[in-house]
């Protein structure tokens, strides 16, 4: 918590009058108003959830926050790096320190060790080949992923183990930021618990969370705040 | 405080931030630009490359990428601009400017250029230890067992058996003879790789294992490599910033994901549209 106590009293998170529009240069320079006006503000150990009806924007906003999608206007600020404005490096700084993601897909070189996989994020960071499998291998046990899984690649597994191994990967660093697109879609109930169980303790240690749910216990759950993101669709004009 | 001032006073959340706001770039290059007559090769390439970073050049056949890596590697003398490199001893040195014996120890010892024909980059009538050994040899090295050594170990380390050190790389797949190529180009350590299209001609199974071992020695060595390469694919997995080059001027440049997933450029759209799916 204590590289936190100069943030005190502000968000982890803040994004202030975020929009977003794409061009088509191919489709005759088509103009698409995908977000206009967005705000949120998330402090440590607080997990909000965006709501509203399928593209509404949920995912845009998420990967806006990441840094994935360029927003043209307003901050999207993280951890004090404005991600709308930041030098790539900087993302690269950001994403590897302080703001992890969960997305719905797994994407990994073909043929790596899903124990591989799970670690290569606290790789990343600098830390030892020892520590980082053990940590891996521990996340993997708990979320049940047998044992006679973890040398072979993820790529082959089907949905739901492949969900859980990335759930694994955005567990293995202690991330300060944490961005989760439907973490709890496609498990069991057991699984289920054990991920609400690891978005619980991420908060109790401060970790400032998004979060993207249809599971609605789940939201209710974890989540303190609801926002939806529907006030942020540009109207047509 | 705007994050403007947060990024110019180093101040972040997390102090690991700091160094890398205060780390000095690897490579900075400026205006760049080559013409072979009145055509343009690479045309004013501006950008910094810092230590760890690894940045993708793409676009398709004829855009320049070659041409540009074929500059910034000191194997074509560019018409105009600057690649500045932070040697060891004297900090940030023009390349261009640098006499030929100090270019030429430059490239035997910081940097290394992996080639796309491991036949371009490997001595083919020498056994693949005494391609590595070499290579350790020309920085000096004198010391027959401990050269042996060294270049089993790093056989080892691109997975190529010990019972094949005294084979010559004829006798090797193509993709052992890519890999024998990066192990002979990475054992004298250096910071910066050039890479002209490192898994192109190989298996998609052999490019797999190659762009996992990649990554590796990079996270492992804290390397810097720029990789040229036409495949959309390969970028995403190892590279994490990108340039897009057409007709030999760079397009659009940015984080890789954001760069395939929010193109900004109309060549950069079709481009990422045009990827056939699997």
């Amino acid at each position: 918590m204590g590289m936190f106590a100069k943030q005190k009293g502000k968000g982890m998170i803040e994004i202030e009058n975020a929009g977003k529009q794409f061009t088509l240069h191919n489709q005759g320079g088509a103009v698409i108003a995908v977000m206009q006006g967005a705000h949120l503000r998330v402090a440590p150990g607080e997990c909000v959830a965006l709501t509203g009806a399928s593209g509404a924007g949920k995912s845009t906003l998420m990967r806006m926050i990441y840094g994935n999608y360029l927003a043209q206007s307003g901050r999207i600020v993280v951890g004090g790096v404005d991600v709308a404005r930041a030098a790539p490096r900087e993302i690269i700084a950001l994403r590897r320190h302080t703001l992890g993601y969960v997305s719905q897909f797994l994407r990994v070189v073909p043929r790596v060790a899903t124990v591989d996989v799970v670690a290569e994020p606290l790789l990343a960071l600098g830390c030892p080949a020892g520590p980082a499998r053990a940590r891996a291998e521990a996340l993997l046990a708990a979320l049940n992923i047998p044992p006679t899984l973890w040398a072979l690649s993820p790529t082959t597994f089907s949905g739901g183990e492949q969900q859980r191994v990335n759930i694994a990967r955005g567990f293995a660093h202690d991330y300060p930021a944490l961005l989760l697109d439907e973490p709890t879609a496609s498990l069991d109930a057991t699984n289920r618990e054990v991920v609400l169980g690891l978005i619980e303790a991420a908060k109790a240690r401060g970790a400032a969370i998004v979060g993207i749910f249809h599971d609605e216990a789940a939201r209710a759950r974890v989540c303190d705040r609801e926002v939806d993101v529907s006030a942020f669709t540009p109207r047509a004009a | 405080m705007s994050a403007q001032e947060a990024g110019q006073s180093g101040v972040h959340a997390d102090p690991s931030h700091q160094a890398w706001a205060a780390a000095d770039p690897l490579l900075r290059v400026s205006g760049v630009s080559k013409s072979y007559g009145g055509r343009i090769g690479c045309a004013d390439v501006t950008f910094d490359l810092y230590p760890g970073e690894v940045m993708g050049i793409v676009g398709e056949s004829g855009s320049g990428k070659s041409t540009l890596l074929s500059c910034l590697a000191g194997h074509l003398v560019p018409d105009r601009g600057e690649v500045l490199f932070d040697t060891r001893a004297g900090g940030l040195r023009d390349t261009m400017t640098m006499s030929e014996p100090e270019r030429r120890m430059l490239s035997r010892t910081d940097w290394a250029f992996v080639h796309q024909n491991p036949r371009d980059g490997l001595r083919m009538g020498v056994s693949a230890g005494g391609n590595v050994g070499e290579r350790l040899m020309a920085v000096g090295a004198r010391h027959y067992g401990q050269i042996r050594d060294q270049a089993l170990d790093w056989l080892d380390r691109v997975e190529i058996a010990a019972d094949r050190v005294d084979d010559r790389p004829g006798a090797f797949s193509g993709g052992m003879q890519q890999r024998l190529q990066i192990a002979r180009n990475l054992v004298t350590g250096p910071r910066l790789v050039f890479m002209d299209e490192p898994t192109g001609g190989l298996d998609v199974s052999v490019q797999a294992r190659l762009l996992d071992l990649l990554r590796g020695l990079v996270r492992e060595m804290g390397l810097s490599a720029i990789i040229v390469t036409h495949d959309l694919a390969v970028v995403r997995l190892l590279a994490d910033r990108l340039m897009v080059m057409k007709s030999g001027r760079v397009v659009e440049a940015g984080l890789t994901d954001q760069v395939l997933d929010d193109p900004q450029h109309g060549y950069t759209q079709l481009l990422v549209s045009s990827v056939l799916q699997v």
